[in-house]
C-alpha cells in the first residue's frame, strides 16, 4: 500500500516545498583533483523538519556538509537561507554560523576541561564571557529550557557523551540557528542516551529549526526523520516523504540498484564448502569493545565467504573481533574443533589467521619502509625476534611476491608508500599470503584501487579457495561479493541479521535482508 | 653536446642521488668542519706523542680528545637512536642518568667508606649494579612513554629534574674519591697503550649493536613501531614494549657512559657530570640525519654524527669560546640541520637537481 504512493507524494513533495524553506541549495558542484565530489546536487531543509541525508561511503555526504558549513568553498551553485534576499557565499565556519548555520560533529569539537558554560559561550561575540555570573546564570536558563540534565558550571569532562553531545547542540542553538547539522551524533551513544538526543531534536523541532541529520543508521532514520535526501557517487538521487519510501527502496537508492532490474550475476568458479568437515574457524557468542552484538560465524576449509552490510553496520568489527584487532570482551572461537584463545593479533596469527585491514594508509602499510621489508614484516614476526631472514631470503621472497601478484614497483627497496593504492594492497596481500595462513580475512581489498587489480584480487580470493584456503571477502560492492562468496553474513546496526547461501545470493535478497522491517 | 656539459648533468646526477643517501649529512659536516680547521689553523690536527703522569705512553691533541670525548656520545647516541625510532621522542634525562648511575659505582666500589684505600667490590660488580640501576630508570621512563602514552620529553623531564638529587642521595651527599689507579684506565688510558680507552669501549659498543642489529629483528620491529604503530599493532608486534625496550637499551648505554665519566675523575661532581650531554647526543641522531619525530633511522650515521657533534664542540674550545657560549654556537648547526631536513627544503633540493638535470638533457638533445 505504501509503495503504490510513491511516486504521487515525490511530485507533490517538489511543489510544497519551497514557501517554508530555511535553507536551500540548488545545482552544487565541487570538484577536488581527481574526484567530482558533488555534481549539480540540490538540497532543500524545510522549518520544523528533521531532514535525514543518506548515502554510501563516497557519496557525497561529507561534502555538501562542509560546503554548508564553509569548512570548503564551493566550485559552483547558489545557496538560499530564509530572510536573505540573495543566494549567500560562505567561506568560513564563522561565516556560516553567523547565517544561522551551525554544525555538530561525530567527534565532541568542545574542550573538556573547561565548564559547560564557558564551552557554550566561548569563541562568540559576547561580553558574558567576562560576567561570569550572567554567564552561568543564562546557560542554567538555555539548559533548563532544553531539558539537558546538565549544570552550568559543571566540567565537561564530567558529563556523558550524550549530554556533552547535547551542550554542543544546546551552544549552536544559543546562537540562534535556523538549520542545526547533526553529522552522525548518535555513532558514540547507547540507546538510551540516544533516546535522550532524539527528545532534545524533537523539542528544537518544535521550535521551527530545520534539523539536518546524518547517520548510517536505518532504524534511526525511521524513528526521528521527516524526510531523506539520497546522494550517491557526489549525485541527488532524490528527496523523498519517510512514510513514501521503505526501507528497502532506501537501501536499492543508497547503493544504486534498482530492486527490479537487477541480474543475478552468480559466479562461475565459486568455490561450495564440504559440508561434513568441521569448520576451519567457529566462534560462538563474540563480541569485542568496538561495540558489535555477539555474534556467531563459521568458515570451512576452502570456503568464501563475507560479511555484508552499509557502511557503520560492523562488518570490520566483526573480523577484527575474530583476528584479536580490537578487545574481545567474551565468546569462544573453536580452530579446527579445538578451543582456542585469541587475545591479540600475534595470537591470531600463529592459528594461521591473515587479516588485511580496511583502512590501508593508517593499518596496513608502513609507509617508509620498503616493499621489501613490508612484506616480510608479519612472516617475520610470527618466526620470531631472534631469528631475522637472512638478506638473501628476504629477498626471494620479495621477488617471489612482487611476481606472483604482479606488484609493479621501481625495485623491492621502494618505499611503499611510493607505489599506487593498488600496488600497495597488493603487497599488503603479499605479506599475509607470506605467512600461509589457513584463513584469510581480506577487509575491503578492493577499496580505492583500479578496476584491473580489483579483478586481480577477486581472482587471486578464488584461487586461493581452490588449493584450500579459507577466505572472508568484505566489499561496499555487492557485485564483488556475489562473484566471489558462497554465503553472506547480513548486518545491520552492528548485529549479525541473517545469513544467506545458494539460491538466495542475489542483490535483491540483500538489499532486503540490510533493510529489515518491511520486505 | 660538450664533455662540460655531460660532467655537469652526470654530477648532477651524483649529487642528487648523495644528497638522498642519509649518511651524506654527517660526513658533509666533517667534511666541512675538517677543511675548517685545515685553513685557520692546520696545528689543530698534530698529535704528539707524551708521557703521563703515570709514566705511562699516551697520544693526544685535538683530535684525540675528539676520539675520546666524542665516544662518550657515540655510546649515548646509539641509545637515543633507537629510542627516537621506536617513539618519536627523545630521553633528556640521559645526563641526570649518568650521575645516577656513576654515583652508583662509586657507592658499590667504596662501601660505606667514602675514601678507601681498597675498593671494596670487584669494578665488574660496580658496573653491573649501575646497569641494573640505569636500566631501571630506562624502565621508569619506558613505562611512562609506552604504557602511560606521555610525550617521551615530558616523560623524562622528571627524572631530568630529579636524578641529580638521587645521584647524590646515592652516596648521601658525600664525595667519594677512589684512589686505585685501575678505576681511571676506563676513561684515561690502559697502560701501554697510547689510545684513550673510551673509544675502545665505544668500539665495543657499536661492535655489540652491530651484531644485535644483525642477528635480531630489533631494526626493524623499532623502525615498524615509529612509523605506523597500528599497522605494527596489527602485523603480531607490541609497540608497547618495543619502546619500553628501546629504553631499555638506552639505560644500558647510560650505564656505560656514566662509568668512563666517573672513571675520568676517580670520583664524582653531582651537579656538573655529563652536564648537558643529552642534548648533544640527541643532536648527534639529528646529524645523522634521523627524524626526531622516528621512523627509519641509520645508525652508523648517528654514531659518526656523534663524532663530529665532538668535533664542532672541540673546534670551539680551541677557538677559545666560552663554554657558556658553546650552546649558542651549537643552537645554529641545529637550526641548520633542522631546517635543511625538513620537506620543504628536500622537495626544493630535489626539484632545483632534477631542474638542473633536464636544462643539461634540452642541450643534449639539441
Amino acid at each position: 500500500m505504501i509503495r503504490r504512493i510513491i511516486w504521487k507524494s515525490e511530485i507533490r513533495g517538489e511543489q510544497t516545498v519551497k514557501d517554508n524553506a530555511v535553507l536551500e541549495v540548488k545545482n552544487i558542484h565541487k570538484s577536488f583533483p581527481g574526484v567530482r565530489a558533488l555534481q549539480g546536487v540540490d538540497f532543500t531543509l524545510r522549518e520544523g523538519e528533521i531532514h535525514a541525508l543518506m548515502g554510501e561511503n563516497g557519496a557525497g555526504k561529507s561534502t555538501l556538509i562542509k560546503v554548508l558549513t564553509g569548512v570548503y568553498t564551493k566550485d559552483e551553485g547558489e545557496i538560499f537561507i530564509k530572510g536573505k534576499e540573495k543566494a549567500v557565499s560562505i567561506h568560513s565556519p564563522q561565516e556560516a554560523q553567523k547565517l544561522g548555520i551551525s554544525t555538530v560533529y561525530q567527534e565532541i569539537t568542545l574542550c573538556p576541561n573547561l565548564s559547560v558554560a564557558e564551552n557554550m559561550y566561548i569563541g562568540r561575540e559576547s561580553s558574558a564571557l567576562t560576567n561570569w555570573k550572567k554567564m552561568n546564570a543564562d546557560a542554567d536558563k538555555i539548559l533548563k529550557n532544553l531539558d539537558i540534565p546538565a549544570k552550568a558550571t559543571q566540567q565537561l569532562a564530567s558529563c556523558s557523551i550524550a549530554v556533552q553531545q547535547m551542550v554542543a547542540i544546546a551552544r549552536a542553538v544559543d546562537m540562534n540557528c535556523k538549520v542545526l547539522i547533526l553529522d552522525e551524533p548518535t555513532s558514540s551513544l547507547d540507546e538510551q542516551e540516544v533516546e535522550k538526543l532524539f527528545g532534545l531534536m524533537r523539542d528544537l523541532k518544535s521550535r521551527g529549526v530545520g534539523i539536518v541529520f546524518v547517520t548510517h543508521f536505518l532504524d534511526q532514520v525511521y524513528e526521528v526523520c521527516d524526510r531523506i535526501t539520497v546522494l550517491r557517487d557526489g549525485k541527488l538521487v532524490g528527496e523523498y516523504e519517510i512514510k513514501d519510501l521503505p526501507r528497502v527502496q532506501l537501501v536499492s537508492k543508497m547503493l544504486g540498484k534498482e530492486l527490479d532490474d537487477l541480474s543475478d550475476i552468480k559466479g562461475e568458479s565459486k568455490v561450495e564448502a564440504s559440508d561434513d568437515s568441521v569448520p576451519v574457524l567457529e566462534a560462538r557468542g563474540l563480541y569485542s569493545n568496538a561495540g558489535i552484538k555477539p555474534f556467531d560465524f563459521y568458515i570451512k576449509k576452502g570456503e568464501v565467504n563475507g560479511f555484508t552490510g552499509l557502511l557503520g553496520s560492523g562488518r570490520s568489527e566483526c573480523v577484527r573481533a575474530i583476528f584479536g584487532a580490537d578487545k574481545v570482551l567474551g565468546g569462544t572461537v573453536k580452530k579446527n574443533g579445538k578451543e582456542v584463545k585469541i587475545t591479540s593479533p600475534l595470537t591470531a596469527m600463529k592459528n594461521g589467521i591473515a587479516y588485511l585491514p580496511e583502512d590501508r594508509k593508517r593499518d596496513g602499510i608502513v609507509g617508509d619502509l620498503s616493499v621489501k621489508e613490508n612484506i616480510i614484516l608479519a612472516a617475520q614476526v610470527l618466526r620470531g625476534f631472534f631469528k631475522p631472514f637472512s638478506r638473501a631470503e628476504k629477498e626471494k621472497f620479495a621477488e617471489e611476491y612482487i611476481k606472483l601478484l604482479d606488484i609493479k614497483t621501481a625495485s623491492p627497496e621502494t618505499p611503499i608508500k611510493s607505489l599506487s593504492g593498488g600496488n600497495q594492497q597488493k603487497v599488503i596481500l603479499a605479506r599475509w599470503l607470506l605467512t600461509h595462513p589457513e584463513y584469510l580475512i581480506l577487509d575491503e581489498p578492493t577499496r580505492g584501487i583500479d578496476v584491473g587489480t580489483k579483478v586481480d584480487i577477486q581472482k587471486l580470493v578464488l584461487k586461493l579457495a581452490g588449493e584450500g584456503m579459507s577466505v572472508t571477502f568484505i566489499s561496499s560492492e555487492t557485485d564483488e561479493m556475489l562473484r566471489t562468496c558462497s554465503r553472506l553474513i547480513v548486518m545491520r546496526d552492528r548485529k549479525v541479521v541473517g545469513e544467506l547461501s545458494g539460491e538466495d545470493l542475489t542483490q535483491n535478497k540483500i538489499m532486503s535482508t540490510i533493510a529489515g522491517g518491511e520486505k | 653536446m660538450t664533455t662540460k656539459e655531460r660532467k655537469r648533468s652526470g654530477a648532477a646526477d651524483f649529487f642528487g642521488s648523495l644528497l638522498r643517501k642519509q649518511i651524506f649529512i654527517p660526513i658533509a659536516a666533517l667534511l666541512l668542519l675538517a677543511i675548517f680547521n685545515l685553513i685557520a689553523d692546520p696545528s689543530f690536527y698534530k698529535i704528539t706523542l707524551g708521557y703521563n703522569s703515570a709514566g705511562d705512553p699516551v697520544l693526544s691533541g685535538y683530535l684525540m680528545t675528539i676520539l675520546d670525548y666524542g665516544s662518550e656520545l657515540a655510546i649515548l647516541a646509539i641509545g637515543m637512536t633507537l629510542v627516537t625510532a621506536a617513539s618519536g621522542g627523545q630521553d633528556i634525562s640521559v645526563g641526570a642518568t649518568i650521575a645516577i648511575s656513576g654515583s652508583v659505582i662509586l657507592r658499590v666500589l667504596c662501601g660505606t667508606n667514602s675514601r678507601p684505600d681498597t675498593l671494596q667490590a670487584p669494578i665488574i660488580v660496580a658496573f653491573l649494579v649501575a646497569c641494573v640501576a640505569a636500566m631501571l630508570c630506562g624502565a621508569f621512563n619506558g613505562i611512562l612513554v609506552a604504557y602511560f602514552k606521555i610525550q617521551p620529553m615530558v616523560a623524562t623531564l622528571i627524572l631530568f629534574t630529579a636524578g641529580r638529587s638521587i645521584a647524590a642521595w646515592i652516596n648521601n651527599n658525600e664525595l667519594p674519591i677512589i684512589s686505585d689507579p685501575t678505576f681511571s684506565y676506563f676513561g684515561g688510558f690502559i697502560p701501554g697503550i697510547p689510545i684513550p680507552t673510551p673509544f675502545f669501549i665505544a668500539a665495543a659498543c657499536v661492535a655489540v649493536i652491530m651484531l644485535v642489529m644483525k642477528f635480531t629483528n630489533l631494526g626493524l620491529y623499532t623502525q615498524a613501531v615509529g612509523i605506523n604503530e597500528n599497522s605494527s599493532r596489527l602485523n603480531g608486534l607490541n609497540p608497547a614494549f618495543i619502546k619500553f625496550l628501546t629504553f631499555v637499551i638506552l639505560g644500558v648505554c647510560v650505564a656505560v657512559a656514566g662509568l668512563i665519566k666517573v672513571s675520568r675523575l676517580s670520583s664524582i661532581n653531582y651537579s656538573v657530570i655529563a652536564k648537558d650531554i643529552e642534548m648533544d647526543a640527541i643532536l648527534a641522531v639529528a646529524l645523522g640525519g634521523n627524524s626526531l619525530s622516528g621512523g627509519k633511522f641509520n645508525m652508523t650515521a648517528s654514531i659518526l654524527g656523534a663524532y663530529v657533534i665532538q668535533f664542532l664542540t672541540t673546534t670551539l674550545y680551541k677557538f677559545n669560546v666560552q663554554s657558556d657560549a658553546l650552546s649558542a654556537y651549537k643552537a645554529v648547526v641545529v637550526i641548520v640541520l633542522v631546517v635543511l631536513s625538513t620537506p620543504v627544503v628536500r622537495d626544493w633540493f630535489t626539484a632545483t637537481f632534477k631542474k638542473i638535470k633536464a636544462g643539461a638533457g634540452r642541450k643534449e638533445a639539441a
